[in-house]
This record gives C-alpha cells, structure tokens and sequence, in this order.
C-alpha cells in the first residue's frame, strides 16, 4: 500500500510539473492576446505622439539599414554562388539569376532582415521598456496623464509595421545585386543577359508576398519587445530575462509565421 | 477637517495571491491636509497609494476623491482623475532618454497640450523653485546626483499644480543635510499651492516635519494616527516601538517576504 502511494507520487510529481507549465503557457498567451489587442485600439485612437513615432521610424529605419543591407548583399552574392554549383551539374546554369531573385524576395530577405532586426530592435525595446518599468518611469508616465501605451507602445509597433516592408525592399535590390555581381564578374555570365533573365519570371506577388511577410514581422519584433519590456520585474535580472525573451519569442514567431504567410500565398 | 474629506479610502483589500496586502485601510485625508503614513518595509505603504492612483486596482474597497468612487475607473475618466495628481517617486523616476528641463515640463506638454516654449519657461521656473538654476535644465538625470534627481522629480511633480501631491519615501538615500532639504522644499511647496499631499515614509524626522497628521500602517491596516505631538505622548506600543526604532516589541521584523 505503502508502495503504491509512493509509485502514484513519484508518477504525480513529474505529471504535476507539466500540467503547471501548460498552464503557465495559457496564462501567458492569454497576457499576450490581450496586450496586442489593448495596443492595437489605442493605434487608432488620438492623441498620437508624432514626435515619438518619427523617432521610432527613423530608429528602426534607418539605423537598421547598414546591417540589413549587409546580410542581404552577402546572402544574394553566396546563393548566386551556391545555385551555380548545384545547377552546373544538370547544365541549368541560366537559371541562376531567377533563383537568386525569387529566394530573396520572396523568402530570405524578409525572413533573415526580421531576424537581424529582432536582435537589434527587439532587444533594445525590451531592455529601454523594462528598465523604465523597473525604474517605475512608467508609473510615472501614468500619473502624468500619459497613457504609456500611447507614448511607448504604439509609435515602436507603427514603426516596426511600415518600416520593415522597407527596409525590405532595399534589402531586395542589394541582394539581387550581390547576385549579379558573382554572376557578372565571377561566374561570367554576361551582364545584360543576367538582368534580363532577372526580370523574366519575376512577378509582383513574389515582391508583394514578401513585403507582407516583412510587415508582419516588424510587427512582431516591435510586439514583442514592447510585451516583454511592459511586463519585465525585478531589477537588472527582469530586464535581462526580458531582452532574452523578446529576441527568442520574436525569432520563433517570426519562423512559424513565415510558414503560415508561405502557405496562404501558395494556396 | 469639515465637508467631504479630498481622499477618503474605506475598506480596502489587495491581495497579491495568496499574500494579503492590504486588509481593510481606512483613511480619510481633509482638503489641504498633510497626512504621512509611517510603517515598516512590506506593510503596504506602497500598494496603498498605487491603488489610490489605479496603477493597482483593489480587491475590495472604496476610494473617494472629492467624494467621487475612483475604483473601477479606466481609459479617459482615469486619465482626467490623475490630472489632479502630483506624485515624487522613491527613485524619482526621471524620464533618462528625456533633458532635465523636458522631465519637469512632461505633463504641461504632453497632458496640458502647452507649446513647448511656455512650459520651458514654467519647468525652468519650477526648477528654481527648488533651488536648481536655469543650467541644469539642459543636464540629462543621469548626470544629477541622487538629491538633485529628488529635487527634480520634486519639481517634475508640481509643475503642473496638481491639488494632490504623493510623496513615495522622499527622503530614503539621501544625507539627512539633503533629506532636510528636500523636507523643507516639500513644506514650501505645499504651502504655496495649498495642495493635499500624502506621503509614505519610514523616515520619521521626516514625518515630523511635514506632517499634519501621521497615521501608521502595520500588517495592511491603519493601526494608529493622529498629530505629531500626540505621538509622543501615544503610549501604543507598535508606534513607540516604531518611533524609536526598537527591534523588541510587539513589530516582529518579517525576516521573509511577505
């Protein structure tokens, strides 16, 4: 008897341990659908703080740009390189260009550009929002009549939404170009050739469903952040944890949405 | 006291889990008066004036402000509710991606709609008021020394005459010379704006000088209160033993969180 109260504990503990994890997970999923939808009705409702949201734009825009059109020029220059390699082997060498161009546009500048940009953006939100709730500076925005989800809140979500599709379309052309240029001068295709056949079977959805992509995760990057700053506690260490899991969640999401986007535009 | 008291709370309760906070505070605060609320650290003190400002919402309970029930309020309502407050922060909770001048401006610019050369000219006014000259509007806080900071968001709190002014530890972390003046500058500025104010403190030279009345809070209830000279005669043996900072007595120090 004895035994058996120890055996159904020892089953109970581990049991016990997932159902508590489940529910933490509901809980913050719960916390999470509610922040989105509270954040987005203050989007639309004055008063807006122009001043914020410009310097947000610029913020996420701008200062983005070097490291965006970085990973774009190199990963445009290393598939041109790595579909060449492939192709040569079926004689489909003049298929490289349109490879090249509708990897990029439709799939890896949008999704590599979220990344870097939940690594610089998403964590600097988090840590900026979670050290000004540790610091009670949102507190203090509130007693003075500021809603923080106006001031903070909603100028870092605009900008991320319109911004991203932006920067997107620039990484576009600075990774075809990173292409053209292996193809050009490395793998010796001609020029001209090249950029015809760039443009041959390019269409505007490939550009468009990566431009939507690209707003989705600019979304999600600057939701993120914000969500895990406003609710970040305790100190250095809640910020700290906080920075971690926006950059974390937003990766995750930022994949899984990328499926769910690929999806419904194939369908 | 005569008509309706400007803050009155009766019964209030929170909980956080299973930890009981605040267990029923009863406190009335009458048109222009100084209150201060002494109590140990983890008594509520804190919780209390959070809940009265609907950054924390309680249980159950009552506050009234000009006799109106402020529980339960939201969005615009509370936001025009809050106009009527000023409040200093334990860490003055200064704006750090703001300058000095902009902090003490923040609620005429950003509440108040003022144009944003009329409320440099109020901020730098204020910060007079406290004894910090036109230069140091242009400091960022990070470049303050902590009383500076204080004397900031002390500034930041009043520009905007609020009628109800909260002071959260005012003088913890600092000197007593600079805690003295920050006392001081709290009287002054009180006086001249005629405003209610509420302050939570273990610091009980503190208490004495800014006080109209000192009520005391333990285990998430008012135990005791009236004026500074009747707490030198109270013969309650949770405030004497709190006044003279005795670790025998009845206050058991919480070695745990609450």
């Amino acid at each position: 008897m004895n035994l058996l109260a120890e055996f159904g504990r020892a089953l109970g503990e581990p049991l016990a341990g997932i159902g508590r994890t489940f529910l933490h997970f509901l809980t913050a999923i719960g916390r999470l659908v509610i922040f989105t939808v509270v954040a987005v009705s203050h989007c639309a409702r004055p008063p807006f703080y122009y001043r914020m949201i410009i310097r947000q734009l610029i913020d996420i825009g701008y200062y983005s740009l070097p490291v965006v059109g970085l990973t774009t020029l190199f990963t445009g220059m290393v598939l041109a390189l790595q579909s060449y390699t492939g192709f040569a082997r079926f004689n489909a060498e003049s298929a490289v260009s349109t490879v090249v161009v509708l990897s990029i546009t439709r799939e890896l500048a949008p999704v590599l550009a979220g990344l870097m940009v939940a690594g610089r953006i998403g964590a600097s939100m988090a840590a900026e929002i979670g050290t000004m709730r540790v610091t009670e500076q949102i507190d203090a925005l509130t007693t003075l009549s500021t809603s923080p989800m106006k001031y903070l809140v909603v100028p870092r979500l605009l900008a991320g939404l319109t911004m991203l599709p932006v920067l997107v379309l620039i990484g576009d052309l600075i990774g075809v170009f990173g292409g053209f240029l292996i193809g050009a001068y490395k793998l010796g295709f001609n020029p001209s050739t090249y950029i015809a056949s760039t443009w041959e079977f390019l269409e505007p959805i490939d550009v468009i469903s990566g431009l939507v992509k690209a707003a989705v995760f600019g979304f999600l990057v600057a939701l993120m952040g914000c969500y895990h700053g406003y609710h970040s506690r305790g100190g250095a260490q809640g910020v700290g944890t906080a920075t971690t899991n926006a950059v974390v969640s937003a990766s995750i999401m930022i994949l899984v949405f990328n499926y769910v986007i690929t999806e419904m535009f194939a369908g | 006291m005569s008509g309706t008291p400007k803050i009155a709370l009766s019964g209030v309760h929170k909980n956080f889990g299973s930890k009981q906070v605040l267990r029923g505070i009863d406190l009335a605060i009458g048109r222009g008066e100084s209150v201060v609320v002494i109590g140990g650290s983890g008594t509520g003190k804190s919780v209390m004036l959070k809940c009265i400002l609907g950054l924390l919402s309680p249980d159950s309970g009552s506050i009234r402000i000009d006799g109106e029930e402020s529980v339960g309020l939201i969005g615009q309502d509370r936001e025009q509710l809050l106009r009527k407050f000023g409040m200093l922060f334990q860490g003055a909770a200064l704006f750090d991606s703001l300058p000095v001048w902009q902090n003490v401006a923040f609620g005429l610019i950003q509440g108040r709609r003022m144009a944003p050369e009329a409320a440099k000219e109020h901020a730098l006014d204020k910060l007079a008021s406290v004894g910090l000259g036109p230069e140091v509007g242009d400091l960022w806080p990070a470049e303050l020394s902590g009383g500076m900071q204080k004397r900031v968001g002390l500034a930041r709190a009043i520009a905007t005459e609020p009628e109800i002014i909260f002071f959260d530890e005012p003088t913890t972390g600092l000197d007593p010379i600079m805690g003295d003046v920050i006392n001081d500058l709290i009287v002054d500025s009180v006086r001249e704006l005629g405003a209610t104010t509420l302050s939570i403190t273990h610091d009980i030279a503190s208490a004495r000088k800014i006080a109209d009345r000192i009520a005391m809070i333990y285990e998430g209830r008012i135990i005791w209160q009236g004026t500074v000279e009747e707490i030198d005669r109270t013969d309650d043996p949770y405030v004497t033993q709190f006044i003279n900072g005795r670790a025998e007595g009845p206050i058991k120090m919480q070695l745990r969180a609450l």
